[in-house]
């Protein structure tokens, strides 16, 4: 039996309606991480005590010469200190497609998988919502760092939010896209050891780039191949005001290959088709 | 407590010709887990202001044509229409005719009841003024409102339930799906929440989908729809159902509709 047309003409969704659901999920999104204190306290004490423990333990190890975007010689925390702002967002972009994948077992996803806006756009919100809750956690950080004479020009708390917002993204669509090719929660801790680690030490986070080519080549170009660097060295040239040019070029790029990519495997007609019923019974 | 209100707004009851456009339009759908196949050839409607059972044991194939019609998964085989809206070609206007309750409870633990609704009605872009409205006076019917503030944890299962169905109500939907909401509820909470739902029918003229596995909850007026491993068995009013089974109630015809299919593989 096919159904006849009603009456009904489609009215789309206006500006306001797109604009109501977005500040929905990133009001939503907020809420839970209010509620998941340990959460936050986490994702502060982790880049801390790199920062207070690590970075002062290496500071003599290391010697920092005098590179761009710095024009004078600094303290090895100093240096770092973008680093760890990028980790702090990588391991949130991973946490909040950890979540998806613990909203899709537990069938959280679904109530907003039928919201009728496009899904595009949902997942498009559901990035800005954890993008905004990396900040939350980035500026509490530089906070802090402050009071350890991490003390970046004024005007470069402002200059690095777009830098924040872009790298967030990035990160976060490489961790929503991770996700919808895990099946459990159980699988999670795996891809945690595979993605983050190796992306947060074949980086720029912990040593400039010039003394890992003096050690081995090879890793050099690693590091050069890996979006994680150019999403710490963006961060670093806009803290200090300036525009790390083939680092924006990288980190957009795959911000926009990564978002579709996700956007792609979360499509009813693809990657969750195959994966058989989520949460019920078969 | 007195059994609930009905919780929608009758200035929103439709007027469309019954007849002309089905709520729910299932045409010929098929689907498979790789060689698995959950739903052959599956077709029914369910018609506005009207209560469609579908009946069915665990694993008939409920909860994979529940994430079809829901879109969660992507059409394989057949279609699928929501007052005449394809699900594949206009998702939007269709799921926005579209209330659902699923099996597996989708609320918010940690916030609250209040804060839950109001994210549903976000979803869905209804502005927040509005949303606040629509969620109190909700609340109010399902007789909530001074729990507004408390977290959903601390709600007992019916009132999780009713919750549930509210929130499937607040973007005034025409069609409302239920996957087994009554599962693991007492005695009181299942009779106040069946009541509550036929009063959806019969007072707004929403139409339902109701999918369980429990035969008392269906009634001889209700359309009912078999489906066993896959595929429907039966269809149409409850008492055709049984009088064309030969049997004398609806447990009875269930279980000669069934008996009479031999397993082909694949267990139910």
């Amino acid at each position: 039996m096919s159904s006849i047309t009603t009456r009904d003409t489609p009215r789309g969704f206006s500006f306001a309606e797109y604009m109501t659901c977005l500040a929905g999920i990133v009001w939503r999104e907020g809420l839970r991480f209010l509620h998941q204190r340990e959460r936050f306290v986490s994702a502060l004490v982790r880049p801390l005590v790199w920062l207070f423990i690590f970075a002062a333990g290496f500071r003599q190890v290391l010697g920092i010469s005098i590179i761009p975007p710095y024009e004078t010689y600094i303290l090895y925390e100093v240096y770092i200190a973008p680093g760890l702002m990028a980790m702090i967002q990588l391991f949130n972009g991973m946490q909040s497609s950890l979540s998806m994948v613990y909203d899709r077992e537990m069938g959280n996803m679904r109530t907003l998988l039928v919201s009728p806006l496009p899904r595009g756009f949902l997942l498009f919100c559901k990035l800005l919502a954890g993008t905004a809750v990396s900040l939350l956690q980035v500026y509490a950080f530089l906070l802090i760092a402050w009071f350890w004479d991490i003390t970046p020009p004024s005007q470069g708390y402002l200059t690095v939010l777009p830098a924040l917002i872009l790298s967030g993204l990035m990160l976060g669509s490489l961790g929503m896209l991770i996700s919808s090719g895990i099946k459990q929660l159980e699988n999670f801790a795996g891809v945690m050891n595979f993605v983050i680690f190796p992306m947060f030490f074949a980086s720029s986070a912990l040593y400039p780039l010039w003394r890992v080519q003096e050690g081995s080549p090879y890793l050099y170009y690693l590091c050069e191949a890996n979006p994680f660097t150019h999403a710490v060295e963006l961060i670093r040239f806009a803290l200090y005001g300036q525009i790390n040019w083939i680092s924006l070029a990288v980190v957009a790029s795959c911000t926009i290959v990564f978002m579709i990519g996700a956007i792609w495997a979360y499509d009813p007609s693809r990657g969750l088709a195959r994966r058989g019923p989520a949460g019920g019974e078969g | 407590m007195t059994s609930p209100a009905p919780i929608s707004d009758p200035r929103e009851v439709p007027r469309l010709d019954p007849a002309a456009v089905p709520a729910l339009s299932i045409d010929g759908v098929s689907h498979a887990y790789g060689p698995r196949r959950a739903l052959i050839d599956v077709s029914f409607n369910v018609q506005p202001a009207s209560f469609t059972a579908l009946l069915g044991l665990n694993g008939a194939g409920k909860s994979t044509l529940f994430s079809l019609i829901t879109r969660l998964f992507g059409i394989q085989s057949g279609g699928v229409s929501i007052f005449g809206h394809d699900i594949s070609k206009s998702p939007g206007e269709a799921l926005r005719l579209l209330g659902v309750v699923f099996q597996p409870r989708t609320l918010d633990l940690d916030l609250s009841l209040t804060q839950n609704l109001l994210y549903h009605a976000a979803l869905h872009g209804i502005s927040r003024r509005e949303a606040a409205t629509r969620s109190a006076e909700l609340l109010n019917r399902i007789g909530l409102s001074d729990r507004a503030g408390s977290k959903v944890r601390d709600l007992s299962g019916g009132q999780m339930r009713r919750l549930e169905i509210a929130r499937a109500l607040l973007h005034r939907p025409r069609l409302l799906l239920l996957d087994e909401p009554t599962v693991g509820l007492d005695v009181k909470a299942r009779a106040d929440i069946i009541s509550q739902v036929r009063q959806l029918v019969t007072e707004q003229g929403i139409g339902v989908l109701w999918a369980t596995h429990l035969f008392d909850e269906i009634m001889p007026s209700d359309d009912l729809v078999v489906l066993h491993q896959g595929k429907v068995l039966a269809q149409g009013p409850m008492s055709r159902v049984v009088t064309e089974a030969g049997a004398q109630d609806v447990n009875t015809a269930f279980m000669r509709l069934t008996g009479a299919q031999t397993m082909p593989g694949g267990g139910a």
